[in-house]
């Protein structure tokens, strides 16, 4: 017991915790420093006074008073972009390959763990009157996502990537895109069998919708409860324990040495004796099972899912993942948390700063246009370090 | 097999071949006009353009019949039943847009995901001058009054085929000049997001003002004139032929479907002469080592950036020729899944190769409009049958509608991608260069 | 290379030429003979379908499809007994007006098709009708509420449903009867939904209520960043222009961040997975209500049994639009069946089917009477206002009918 626990390294588990504490507070802080100057100044011009008119406030004090709430949605939704992120960087780390099919694999995961709990729903398992009951089955749910979507993660390098392995830059990109239309289609077909519909829902049980309040405040008219879901803490507490264990593995434990150096140099890691067909399955096997995961606290946060529910949030994660560095694991989860805050604070604040003219519509795009600014002006990310092409 | 080679070698030799692609034309047209809706007599008579191709014949008698089966058959046959007129239309539309793409990612090696936004700048420039929109720039969409004057009269659309080719090359440039310094997969994810961000502002630059009309599209947009005569002298030299007086709409879509073909002959032309020139060197050469080619002194950016308007530009053209024969725009059809299509044509016919383009966007389009509607509607009229499979005994009234091969398009693009990667990469008609590079026997 | 591709191409083409020798009845496609007047010998009549089959909104498109087969299969009889062989022909449209087009001339091509269902998006019906137009084919829109549909004035479309410019306003009328004094308005930025919530806006602003906010978003899963201002800004009514599977999410968060106003909606909420997806705190606070055009199943009796048939024949709820594609069907068989006997029981001219559905009167349907005016607007178009009940997805016909309004589409 004592030499195990010699083995742990303490500092391992705990610095990414560390890094996500500085990280979330630090763009928080920045953001809504940003945020309040635009508000102080807008209060000066046509915009504020528009807003007096209409709203009977000062837009700084309708911007103070609602950047708690918008700061809690943003890291949460962060969080979320994040999990997925965590697949796609794992997987680029490795083979500097864009696994664009991850979004299906996302959608897989979501699925198997919507079809478990629906399937215990009918069988009257769930709701349970034991609320340790309904944690321990959306325990056994997400697990099961992520095996589900381990497996296919395995399956779809077999077939589509490892034939490629060697071929220019651009066939597997190709492939890897007709892999995740392939799949769109085939959950579809899968759903819509037994039923002819093809969109689930997440079964409603345990507290998970179950509203924790912070506190009350007024704003004009309003009283506006400060708070956040159960469900939305769960999405953020499992996504640190996933940061956390891949942290480990892939750090401080001898598979996770195999990994990195597949990652740094195939062929020299092929001639120190590492199995690199075993590695490369193995590394998407973890991303998978993460996607999976992921997939599972998606349907769990927003209830409905589709065959196509995949596209956006992998978009945005890939995102959250060159904007952090990709390939790098805190990284992913730094890109995730900004990328999510700034979506937050652009829908919400949008509306308000315009008069109306662009309002949360443009939300979407706001992620593409920040890839591009990082792709053009950091493409290493935030934390990445400059890499050159690999030959 | 080895003994039938020499007679099939023997058939392309003298006037065998002449004889056989005047044959295939004949029977191919002799059988859509018997049977103006069998799919079969279609698929015959289109496939004479492979023959025509693939046979060792003269260049004058290629070029005659190529021009007898396009420019006389195909219109009477097409008036006759405008569904295939449509079908050629949307070939020559999308060989058009992959013809300009191929240019970007055969040629230049550059994966662009977002092609059809600059489709879409050219099909919008022609919808807002070309309709009522100016003046209902203050209404909200929905909203405006149906009696609005048009801005511009329909035969401006023929200076708006340049200006949708300027704007749609000028668009390729402002995406181009910061992006093109990215590597390839990054590149990829960059365009693909900038497709999306023109589909989102088509979508929603209807406030403050009214400039798109959001989800609603524009419509009625309009078509150059088709003057009286033009009708009649077709009505005076086909009408015994077709069985009927064609009104001038039907005679649009000859118009557009013509209006295509040249713009494909023009694209061809133009990249072919790009090809064998200087800059289409410098394109493989970027394309195959981008480190070796600036060692060449190769000016990458300008030459990326060429690539790119040049392709961008094609598509503006197409997008304008689209907005005038759909009369309507609408963001539904400038969607992710539409760049992915154009892609798969590409990518199946083989990349870089200008014969290959055509024949993969071919294969999709007819694919995509004719086999798998064609074989769902079969379907379901076995559906409504009392048929049943034989030797399984399963009735067909029971098989789910979830079989449709209609649904399946998604499936069918992810197919055309994985199965090509992996099997076929340098398509089904490969570049002279890629064929040589990849099976060096 | 060359040389393979070209023994590859010769081989084929003997074969096929092979092929066409036997006849080219082995072809998968119908072969009618002649393009347009239909032969005497052959009595077959089709109805064409024309709804997304594939991709996001298949789940109403193949409805829309299930719906009018069913109506074939019951209705039919008159036609068959007078020696017409009915066949159903489904084109999925993708929600594509490319694809509608193209699947529309296609249609247009095939003389034994006299009527067409469809579509299911204002922005597909509104291209593909015009290829209906020019071929004189008589298209019955079962869900299309886009006013251009009909104010085009061809005398072939036609529409059971309401208009969005009259749907926005009757919602917004019975907004200002709760005495709700501001509203917030969200939609789903497709031409239905941005539609109608553009019509809800100017009457609600005609009515005296205070616009608080007007937003479209495209978001189908997060709307935290739309709910922030919606709270603080404090409306008493939330309005949402577009579909339940939106909805339904977007009440849900708005209950859960604490907002306790009206939720309103237009038809598109009309489905029981509005609360199955939802849940029980849609009903709190103010409720929960929509406008519709199509009544439940207390208003007509025909509903009933048609859900009942509709579930024995296809194994699960018809989705929103079915019955009225169900009426759509029924309509066109109406009027070919009229326009068939006019002619000596012949099969009827398409010109004549089109006509015969604008001369129909009064038309007995499942979810309406249908009288269509000169643009092919229902004369008198129901419009319900609907209130939510209870959260159990199965009661969701047990819903209460709180107004039934009368209202004329405005003069075309």
């Amino acid at each position: 017991m004592d030499s195990f626990l010699k083995r742990i390294n303490i500092k391992e588990i705990l610095r990414p915790i560390w890094q996500t504490l500085v990280f979330s507070f630090g763009s928080a802080l920045v953001l809504s420093l940003v945020v309040l100057a635009l508000a102080l100044i807008l209060d000066q011009t046509v915009v504020g006074q528009t807003f007096l008119a209409k709203y009977k406030m000062p837009l700084l004090t309708y911007t103070l008073s609602n950047l708690p709430q918008v700061l809690i949605d943003g890291l949460t939704i962060g969080f979320v972009y994040a999990a997925i992120a965590l697949g796609y960087t794992m997987v680029y780390g490795v083979l500097e390959f864009i696994n664009f099919a991850h979004s299906e694999i996302f959608a897989v995961g979501a699925f198997i763990g919507v079809e478990l709990l629906t399937t215990l729903a009918i069988a009257k398992v769930i709701p349970t009157e034991s609320l340790f009951m309904s944690y321990l089955w959306l325990i056994v749910a997400i697990i099961a996502g992520m095996i589900g979507a381990g497996a296919l993660a395995i399956t779809v390098e077999r077939i589509a990537y490892r034939p490629l392995r060697g071929a220019p830059r651009l066939v597997p990109l190709i492939s890897a895109i007709g892999v995740s239309f392939f799949l769109q289609d085939v959950i579809r077909f899968v759903e819509s069998l037994t039923t002819g519909q093809f969109n689930r829902t997440f079964p409603t049980f345990g507290n998970f919708d179950t509203r924790v309040v912070m506190g009350q405040m007024s704003i004009g008219t309003a009283n506006v409860n400060l708070g956040f879901p159960i469900k939305s803490a769960i999405v953020v507490i499992a996504a640190l324990i996933m940061l956390v264990v891949l942290n480990y593995l892939v750090n401080a434990t001898k598979v996770g040495k195999a990994i990195r150096a597949v990652a740094q140099d195939r062929k020299t890691a092929s001639l120190m004796g590492i199995d690199v067909n075993r590695i490369i399955s193995l590394t998407f096997l973890i991303g998978g099972a993460l996607g999976g995961a992921a997939g599972v606290l998606y349907a769990l946060k927003f209830t409905r899912i589709d065959p196509f529910v995949g596209f956006f949030p992998g978009m945005k994660a890939f995102t959250a993942a060159v904007m952090g560095g990709i390939g790098n694991l805190t990284g992913a989860l730094l890109g995730g948390i900004v990328l999510g805050m700034l979506e937050t604070f652009a829908g919400t604040f949008m509306s308000a700063f315009t008069m109306g003219a662009a309002g949360t519509e443009y939300k979407d795009i706001f992620a593409f246009a920040i890839l591009i600014l990082v792709l053009v002006f950091r493409p290493q990310g935030l934390m990445g370090e400059n890499v050159g092409q690999k030959a | 097999m080895q003994a039938i080679k020499p007679f099939l070698r023997s058939l392309n030799q003298g006037y065998a071949p002449y004889i056989l692609t005047l044959l295939h034309v004949a029977v191919g047209t002799t059988l859509v006009y018997l049977n103006p809706r069998s799919t079969f007599a279609f698929l015959l008579y289109l496939s004479s353009v492979g023959s025509l191709y693939a046979f060792k014949t003269s260049k004058p008698f290629k070029l005659i019949t190529a021009l007898v089966v396009a420019l006389v058959i195909m219109p009477v046959l097409g008036v006759r039943n405008i569904f295939y007129l449509e079908i050629v239309f949307q070939i020559s539309v999308f060989a058009a847009l992959a013809l300009g793409l191929n240019i970007v990612v055969g040629f230049a090696g550059l994966l662009d995901l977002g092609y059809v936004a600059f489709y879409a700048v050219g099909a919008y420039m022609w919808a807002f001058f070309g309709s009522q929109q100016f003046y209902a720039i203050f209404y909200a969409p929905g909203t405006q009054p149906a009696n609005l004057p048009f801005l511009l009269p329909g035969d401006f659309f023929y200076l708006f085929i340049f200006i949708g080719i300027i704007a749609a090359a000028l668009a390729g440039i402002t995406l181009g000049l910061p992006v093109l310094r990215l590597r390839g997969d990054y590149l990829a994810i960059v365009t693909l997001g900038f497709g999306e961000v023109i589909r989102v502002l088509a979508n929603n630059l209807d406030k403050p003002w009214n400039i798109t009309n959001g989800p609603q599209g524009i419509t009625p947009i309009q078509r150059p004139s088709m003057p009286g005569f033009v009708v009649d002298a077709f009505n005076s030299v086909f009408g015994g032929l077709i069985g009927k007086t064609v009104k001038d709409t039907d005679l649009y879509n000859v118009f557009f479907y013509l209006l295509a073909l040249f713009f494909i002959v023009l694209i061809v032309i133009v990249a072919q002469r790009l090809e064998d020139s200087k800059i289409g060197r410098a394109w493989t050469a970027i394309r195959e080592d981008e480190t070796a080619a600036i060692a060449m002194g190769i000016p990458l950016v300008k030459m990326k950036l060429l690539a790119f308007a040049s392709g961008a530009s094609f598509a503006g053209a197409m997008g304008v020729l689209f907005a005038a024969s759909r009369t309507f725009v609408s963001p539904e059809s400038f969607s992710f899944m539409q760049s992915i299509g154009v892609l798969s044509m590409v990518i199946l016919g083989g990349l870089g190769s200008i014969p290959g383009v055509i024949l993969g966007a071919a294969t999709v389009v007819v694919l995509n409009l004719q086999i798998l509607q064609g074989l769902s509607l079969y379907l379901s009229q076995l559906r409504q049958s009392d048929a049943v499979i034989p030797l399984i005994n399963f009735a067909w009234r029971d098989l789910s509608t979830q079989l449709d091969p209609a649904k399946y398009q998604r499936l069918l693009f992810g197919l055309i991608l994985i199965l090509m990667m992996i099997f076929r990469q340098e398509g089904l008609l490969p570049a002279e260069r890629r064929a040589r590079e990849l099976h060096e026997d | 290379m060359q040389k393979r591709l070209f023994s590859l191409l010769a081989a084929l083409m003997v074969a096929s030429m092979l092929l066409a020798a036997c006849g080219a009845p082995a072809a998968p496609a119908t072969d009618a003979p002649a393009a347009e007047a239909p032969a005497t010998g052959d009595k077959t009549i089709k109805i064409a379908t024309q709804s997304p089959l594939s991709g996001d909104a298949s789940v109403i498109g193949v409805d829309i499809k299930r719906g009018a087969e069913l109506a074939l299969e019951q209705l039919g009889g008159n036609l068959t007994g007078m020696g017409f062989k009915l066949e159903i022909a489904p084109f999925d449209d993708q929600a594509n007006p490319d694809a509608g087009v193209a699947n529309a001339k296609n249609i247009v091509a095939d003389p034994a098709i006299l009527c067409v269902v469809g579509h299911y998006n204002s922005g597909v019906q509104i291209p593909s009708s015009e290829e209906y137009h020019n071929a004189g084919l008589a298209n019955v829109s079962p869900a299309n509420t886009n006013p251009k549909v009909t104010t085009r004035g061809y005398g072939e479309v036609n529409r059971l449903v309401g208009r969005d410019d009259v749907q926005g306003v009757v919602g917004a009328d019975f907004a200002k009867e709760k005495a709700v004094k501001s509203v917030f308005i969200v939609h789903d930025k497709t031409a239905y939904g941005q539609g109608i919530a553009e019509f809800f806006k100017q009457q609600a602003e005609k009515n005296g209520m205070e616009v608080l906010g007007f937003e479209g978003t495209e978001e189908k899963a997060n709307f935290d960043a739309l709910l922030t201002p919606l709270i603080s800004a404090n409306p008493d009514m939330l309005y949402f222009g577009g579909l339940y599977p939106q909805a339904s999410v977007l009440f849900k968060q708005a209950r859960e961040k604490g907002f306790m106003g009206l939720l309103m909606g237009p038809d598109g909420m009309d489905s029981s997975d509005l609360v199955g997806i939802g849940g029980a705190s849609l009903l709190d606070g103010s409720g929960l209500y929509y406008s519709t055009v199509s009544g439940p199943a207390s208003v007509y009796a025909g509903t009933a049994k048609f859900v009942e048939d509709f579930k024995a024949k296809f194994g699960s709820d018809p989705q929103p639009f079915a019955a009225q594609a169900y009426d759509s069907a029924a309509i066109c068989l109406a009027a070919i069946e009229q326009a068939a006997k006019d002619n000596g029981n012949n099969t009827p001219t398409r010109e004549a089917v089109a006509k015969a559905i604008r001369a129909l009167k009064d038309f007995p349907g499942i979810t309406g009477t249908y009288t269509f005016n000169s643009i092919g607007d229902v004369t008198l178009a129901k419009y319900f206002i609907i209130q939510v009940k209870s959260a159990d997805p199965a009661k969701w016909s047990e819903n209460a009918v709180v107004q039934t309004l009368d209202i004329a589409p405005p003069a075309p």
